[in-house]
């Protein structure tokens, strides 16, 4: 399959800049691969639909409506990128949220409640970190214990959902920045704001390149004397900052807490983060892949609300694409070890 | 004595009998059994009964671990079986015709056999890693089921398929039978043939076991199949306990505490060695801790927090840091022992770094 691939590629570009310059961003192709899908689903639904999806409305809506979704899948990014995986976000987005409505409610300010609820998320983070790091607990049972937690304490702190009245939350999302039909909202620049934080930390930092040689090799990575301990622990930490964020962001859009909101959340997180490029074994991806990812799978629903269709065939289809995008990968990483 | 005490087996049970004496204590109700029109009741019977689901899916899941893979589409695989089983007895004129729902839990359990056939497919013919492999299924298999039954809750009134979670044979539920069966079966295939040897040769070194000419492929397939397959059963005894299928509540989670049961039972996450007998008392475990938790009147919905605990304290206590403290200790009385411990360790150690 994998020579197959080679041959039709080079038979279509020969010697050229193209080929050139895929074999130099092998890390890269699935991540263009994601933008390409975006572009197919909205030409798509453009002919499709006849002429009314690609609107100014609707692509604002897109952010709008996926604010939280994409806070959540840039924290992830990080975990991801260090070989781990995170199922705790989405009940920590619940605790958070709920956790933050509770506080509001008894008369606690908005600057003191917001603050809890980022560090609310980022303690459950931490214990993720901790146990991953130094017990040697493998991610996936660590955060699952997180999962638990954020769960339940979300209803321990209520059972039922409490509406928000705090204005200043509530701007958040109700006010529209305009451009002519565009417009953003402030929950829509917080998650802009994270991608950008995130690409800024990720590129460009020294932390951010440990990140990434964690993924590639931790024992290497340890060996070169990097702070992989620290790191690590620090992947988990902000993920679970970011599942602070987006439950004040998911607060904001719903004007209320729900202790049973983002079930499943965690899922759809990992599920955009794949789409985007990022390779789970870690050490290759991107967080603007992991935006794509996620504006990928909002268009999926929307076009699927607009076909009027059966919301269950958002999950066979973010189903089908997932696995599409894995088997891509995995071939892309057998070339790249088939070269080497 | 020593050797009782460093038996794998002994931190589950010594919990599993903490938790039986705990709630003897708190409510003496708690083991005594009644009899009515020759049918047992209690709380330790009920306990028995509400577990097959679990026991079922930690079956599979202990089988597929084994292979240094897991399941996570356990819980979708019991509603699209749910689905399939209820909408065929929905279907048909007599509900409450035996042979209907005979038809109806078969054909279920085949579509989850398939369903087993399609994850295995992922994981040992693609090389697909089985977290992401199944996660697939976990995300598409509850719309699937949602699409069968039409979005809506179907729900039947069938004698015989209720039968099947809520019916009595002899003195004791049916559904209990159903647990015993599938832990005798799995049992006797994978410890009485070479099947369990060979499970734990893959799940251990994959490519050592192919070289050593173990057909790993099969065997890693032939996990996720059982797994399905049971899963599917849960799904139907799910089904039959509340009479419908709900395609969004069918097994959600369930993935999450079957694993917590193989882990509770002494088998790593790595693969490898797997105890049968390890994955039983973890899933009475759970179940137990369950009735405890609703019998101090905690809401259900909070019981999370109790599992998160019960989580961290496991794996903290099974983790190698701590084992090293513990050794550290018992070293510095019987340095023999220390050592054959410390390579033990040193082994761990490497099969972590790896």
């Amino acid at each position: 399959m994998t020579a197959m691939a080679t041959r039709t590629e080079s038979r279509e570009s020969g010697p050229s800049f193209l080929q050139t310059f895929v074999s130099r961003h092998g890390s890269m192709m699935p991540t263009f691969a994601a933008v390409a899908i975006l572009l197919v689903l909205f030409v798509g639904a453009e002919i499709f639909l006849r002429g009314d999806f690609i609107t100014p409305r609707n692509i604002s809506a897109l952010l709008l409506d996926n604010a939280y979704l994409l806070v959540l899948a840039v924290g992830m990014t990080f975990v991801i990128l260090t070989g781990g995986i995170d199922l705790s976000v989405g009940s920590v987005m619940a605790f958070s949220g709920i956790l933050g409505a509770k506080l509001l409610a008894e008369g606690v300010p908005a600057f003191v409640a917001v603050p809890a609820m980022l560090l609310g998320g980022a303690a459950i983070g931490l214990m993720i970190g901790i146990l991953v790091q130094y017990f040697n607990v493998q991610p996936f049972i660590a955060s699952l214990a997180g999962l638990f937690l954020g769960r339940g304490l979300a209803y321990v702190v209520s059972l039922s959902s409490i509406k928000v009245e705090e204005p200043g939350i509530l701007w958040l999302q109700s006010t529209r920045i305009r451009l002519g039909d565009w417009y953003i909202t402030p929950t829509g620049l917080i998650a802009l704001g994270a991608v950008a934080v995130a690409a800024f930390v990720l590129h460009l930092t020294r932390f951010g390149r440990t990140i990434y040689a964690i993924g590639g090799s931790e024992q290497s990575a340890r060996l070169m004397g990097l702070k992989v301990a620290r790191a690590k622990v620090m992947a988990y930490v902000i993920s679970g900052l970011c599942g602070g964020l987006a439950g004040l962001v998911l607060t904001a859009y719903s004007g209320a807490g729900y202790p049973r909101n983002g079930i499943g959340t965690e899922l759809d997180a990992i599920a955009a983060v794949v789409i985007g490029g990022t390779i789970l074994t870690g050490g290759r991806g991107y967080v603007i892949g992991s935006m794509i990812g996620v504006f990928v799978y909002g268009t999926i629903k929307t076009i699927i609300s607009f076909m009027g269709a059966e919301q269950s065939w958002m999950q066979i289809i973010v189903g089908a694409l997932l696995l599409l995008f894995i088997v891509v990968q995995r071939a892309i990483v057998a070339r790249s070890e088939g070269r080497r | 004595m020593r050797s009782i005490w460093r038996h794998r087996l002994f931190w589950p049970v010594v919990a599993l009998l903490t938790l039986i004496a705990v709630n003897s204590i708190a409510r003496p109700n708690f083991i005594k059994l009644r009899v009515r029109d020759g049918e047992l009741f209690g709380a330790i019977i009920t306990i028995l009964r509400d577990s097959a689901p679990l026991m079922l899916v930690a079956l599979g899941m202990t089988i597929v671990i084994a292979t240094r893979g897991i399941d996570l589409s356990v819980g979708a695989i019991m509603a699209v079986s749910g689905a399939v089983a209820l909408t065929i007895i929905d279907g048909s004129d007599d509900p409450g015709n035996l042979a209907t729902v005979l038809i109806a839990v078969v054909v279920a359990i085949l579509v989850s056999m398939v369903l087993g056939v399609w994850n295995g497919f992922l994981v040992s013919v693609l090389g697909i890693q089985p977290i992401i492999a199944t996660l697939v299924l976990m995300l598409a298999g509850r719309g699937v089921a949602l699409l069968i039954t039409g979005g809506f809750i179907t729900t039947v009134n069938s004698e015989p398929f209720s039968y099947i979670a809520t019916g009595y044979l002899f003195v004791l539920p049916f559904a209990f039978f159903i647990s015993v069966a599938a832990i005798t079966v799995i049992g006797l295939v994978e410890r009485r043939t070479a099947l369990g040897v060979l499970t734990e040769a893959v799940g251990i070194n994959p490519e050592a076991s192919r070289l050593a000419g173990v057909r790993s492929r099969g065997i890693i397939w032939g996990a996720y199949i059982v797994s399905g397959t049971l899963a599917g059963l849960a799904g139907i005894l799910y089904a039959s306990n509340i009479r419908a299928a709900d395609a969004n509540a069918a097994g959600v989670f369930i993935e999450l505490y079957a694993i917590l049961a193989v882990v509770l039972g002494g088998t790593s996450l790595n693969g490898g060695k797997f105890s049968i007998a390890g994955t039983v008392i973890g899933v009475l475990i759970i179940q137990t801790l369950d009735s405890t938790i609703l019998f101090l009147g905690v809401p259900s919905a909070q019981s999370p927090v109790f599992f998160a605990v019960v989580v961290v304290v496991v794996v903290v206590v099974q983790s190698p840091r701590i084992r090293n403290a513990l050794g550290r200790m018992s070293r510095s009385r019987k340095p023999k022992a220390a050592v054959a411990a410390a390579v033990v360790e040193d082994k761990q150690k490497a099969e972590v770094g790896r």
